[in-house]
């Protein structure tokens, strides 16, 4: 069993952080990877990217939102509990140089698979500007570590609750108008918002790239459920990504891809709710 | 003159026709996951066995690519000494509930064997499956001996069939074997590629847990080429067998492979067999449970897939192949399982795209008549189009299964390792030698896909060559 040895909640419990001991893979991962968790044994395999690992104490750092049966499950989960299985690290790291000035943009849970990159590129020697987004103040997350990644930091928050009311899209094209001479946008967030921000950059003509979350099976290229087009051509998001030029991504067809289990995922949901509140789980009624 | 004696003629040994595998009624094994085989009896297997004649020189023997020693266990199970006959089978095969169910006996050892000369051949096939499954469910607790500690180690990747073979051959000439495998339990393509009804999961974990109660050490969820890389592990190991398969997924290359409900077989099979879906909600991964499935290729794991679409409730399981039935590569028993079983076979038809609705899910494939021309390098008629001769296929679920490619995880991140133009490790057929010092190489990741008897021969001589590397230095 992959201990869990810190337990974290946040944006008023939709947002969980977890340490957990993994220290073959926390000696060996780099920004931008990902690994696969399983819960149990009818559980399924979903990826989430590491928001940070510490190689010294032999962890990884996973954040996830609680969108259905899976991330429910694992919110369950307590220090001491832990995962039957994870495995990593997968994906094709993030290429961290000097640029000279780069921005980083994250939307949501996105913000923590930007964290490590952020820090990364500054540690590589650039200048960082950063645009981090959330609904709300409540929803926003790691504001102080994105702080100590970058020279600037933007805050944005749909509903204006704090910092600039607004989507993070405005701080960016605030943000390139006003200094023509970056050189990388690294767009990390719900695939609508990757999608408008690579738009966006495409006009300034700044090279981007988006970390893509399509559904994976086995993560190591061998099933091709994660296949994206990116310029015509499939990629495999977990062999070839996640990282991707984001201006040959197909958004549309990702976006599509995503719903493929929408119907059977509310079943599974509404079943382990439904068993969580104590009613038995047929869905039938008493 | 003394009246001779003569001798009353010896009576004539009655002709014992091949016992027949009972098997559940198609039409009710077509809605279940169970087993299709229910196995042989006793009764049964003795009265089969009785009808191998002990060849001196036997061709059974030469037909199998592990080179079991046909007639000895056949001859135990004659007399009763069915633990005579698992020891026997032990001697050369680590596996044998494994391979008594899935080998393609009919162009291996019964393809040879004598006896089908003129008459059924015998049935060796379902005789090791007897032999395996009657001393997991009925006999001793034992294990085979091993040999002295050498006091060398060995690390093999990938915990498939070609890996199993190594680690469970060097296990027991002496040597400290640790195995590395990618997904959560040891098995490869028989735990995620070949179905629970027609090999059972619970006996390639028997199969598996028997390699660990003899030392051999599993990992798991270890990827090779990520978690650790090949050089790493050279320098824990004194020598290192690569059976990571083919494992990358072939798409048809036409439009429309992005719509909901277009699935690779590996991805198809790997939710139903390792994840089973097919128990969902019970279990959590999702699986499109298509009325209308067509099923792109003509090969065993092609017959997988459109035998599962039937069991996970369509109305229409299609096999659309482009060539004729003669050309079909499946072995002959899963086409005749599939067709009892209501797969309808669209022959001599080719895809040429995908259609879908505008939430892009799958509704329909287009395809065209083909009709066969000359041969090809292959040797099989070559498919020619029919110009003008289109038609559609209403379906929700396409499998395409037409092959793997060679999964470049493992050998991009490998330097030293050569391959040859398709991906492949190019390693020595006799000995499995790769060209990177103390590397061998077996199965798939060699070969291509091919089978898990040719996987399991390919990591007898490997193992064979560590063996003398380990203890001779070459």
């Amino acid at each position: 069993m992959f201990e869990i040895v810190e337990r974290q909640e946040m944006a008023q419990g939709t947002v969980i952080s977890n340490w957990i001991k993994a220290p073959k893979i926390a000696k060996k991962a780099k920004p931008g990877q990902f690994v696969i968790l399983r819960a149990n044994e009818t559980g399924e395999r979903i990826p989430l990217t590491m928001a940070d690992t510490d190689p010294e104490k032999g962890l990884i750092n996973i954040i996830y939102m609680v969108v259905g049966k899976s991330t429910a499950l694992f919110k369950t989960l307590q220090v001491g509990q832990g995962y039957l299985d994870v495995i990593g690290p997968l994906g094709q790291p993030t290429h961290l140089e000097k640029v000279g000035k780069v921005i980083c943009v994250g939307g949501g849970t996105g913000i923590a698979v930007l964290h490590p990159i952020a820090r990364g590129l500054k540690q590589a020697g650039n200048y960082v500007y950063s645009v981090i987004g959330a609904r709300s103040k409540d929803l926003l997350i790691l504001e102080d570590k994105m702080r100590a990644a970058s020279d600037e930091l933007m805050v944005c928050t749909d509903d204006g609750s704090y910092g600039h009311h607004g989507f993070v899209t405005d701080k960016l094209k605030e943000t390139l108008t006003k200094h023509k001479d970056i050189g990388l946008a690294v767009c990390i967030g719900p695939v609508p918002m990757m999608k408008f921000c690579a738009k966006m950059t495409k006009e300034f003509g700044v090279k981007t790239l988006v970390s893509l979350n399509p559904i994976m099976v086995d993560g190591t290229g061998m099933c091709g459920c994660c296949r994206v087009s990116v310029g015509g051509q499939m990629k495999f998001a977990c062999v070839d990504g996640p990282e991707f030029d984001g201006h040959e991504v197909d958004f549309e067809e990702l976006t599509m891809r995503l719903r493929g289990y929408m119907d059977l995922e509310k079943v599974s949901y509404d079943q382990f709710k439904a068993a969580q509140s104590g009613g038995c789980a047929c869905g039938g009624h008493k | 003159m003394a009246e001779e004696v003569k001798e009353a003629p010896a009576p004539k040994k009655e002709k014992i026709p091949r016992q027949k595998m009972p098997e559940q009624e198609p039409k009710v094994r077509a809605r279940n996951f169970e087993e299709v085989p229910y196995g042989y009896t006793v009764e049964l297997a003795q009265k089969e066995a009785e009808r191998c004649i002990q060849c001196k020189d036997p061709r059974c023997k030469q037909g199998c690519p592990v080179e079991i020693d046909i007639p000895a266990f056949i001859r135990c199970i004659k007399e009763g000494d069915f633990e005579g006959a698992i020891r026997k089978l032990w001697e050369m095969n680590s596996l044998p509930a494994v391979c008594g169910r899935v080998c393609p006996q009919e162009v291996q050892c019964e393809g040879m064997c004598i006896v089908g000369k003129k008459d059924a051949p015998v049935a060796i096939g379902n005789l090791e499956r007897f032999a395996a499954d009657y001393q997991r469910m009925h006999g001793r607790d034992i294990l085979p001996p091993k040999a002295e500690s050498t006091g060398k180690k060995v690390a093999v990747v990938g915990a498939g069939p070609a890996g199993l073979t190594v680690a469970g051959d060097l296990i027991l000439k002496g040597h400290d074997v640790t195995m590395f495998e990618a997904l959560h339990g040891p098995g490869g393509v028989l735990i995620y590629g070949i179905p629970e009804f027609r090999l059972p999961k619970a006996i390639v974990a028997q199969e598996c847990n028997f390699l660990e109660r003899m030392g051999v050490t599993i990992n798991v969820n270890s990827v090779i080429g990520r978690t650790d890389s090949v050089d790493e592990l050279l320098e824990e190991y004194d020598a290192l067998f690569l059976g990571v398969g083919a494992g990358l997924p072939v798409f048809l290359k036409i439009p429309g492979e992005h719509f909901i409900g277009v699935y690779s077989a590996n991805e198809y099979l790997t939710r139903s067999n390792l994840m089973k879906a097919y128990e969902f909600p019970k279990y959590d991964t999702p699986i499109v449970r298509g009325k209308n499935v067509a099923t792109f290729g003509g090969g065993n794991v092609a017959m997988d897939s459109a035998r599962t679409a039937l069991r996970l409730g369509a109305d229409h399981s299609y096999i659309i192949y482009r060539r004729s039935m003669a050309e079909l590569p499946a072995r002959t028993a899963e086409i005749h399982h599939a067709e009892e079983e209501g797969v309808e076979f669209l022959l001599l038809s080719n895809p040429l795209r995908f259609l879908g609705d505008n939430d892009g899910r799958l509704t329909g494939v287009e395809c065209l008549r083909m009709e066969l021309g000359e041969p090809d390098a292959s040797g099989r008629r070559r498919p020619v189009p029919i110009p003008g001769s289109e038609f559609s296929v209403e379906i929700d679920t396409a499998v395409i299964a037409i092959g793997s490619g060679s999964n470049p995880l493992l050998t991009k991140s490998t330097p030293g390792l050569a391959l040859n133009k398709w991906g492949y490790i190019i390693a020595d057929p006799k000995t499995g030698k790769t060209m990177k010092p103390r590397v061998w190489a077996g199965g798939d990741i060699v070969t291509g896909s091919a089978t898990v008897i040719l996987a399991m021969g390919a990591g007898r001589l490997a193992a064979n060559s560590i063996h003398d590397f380990l203890t001779m230095g070459w």
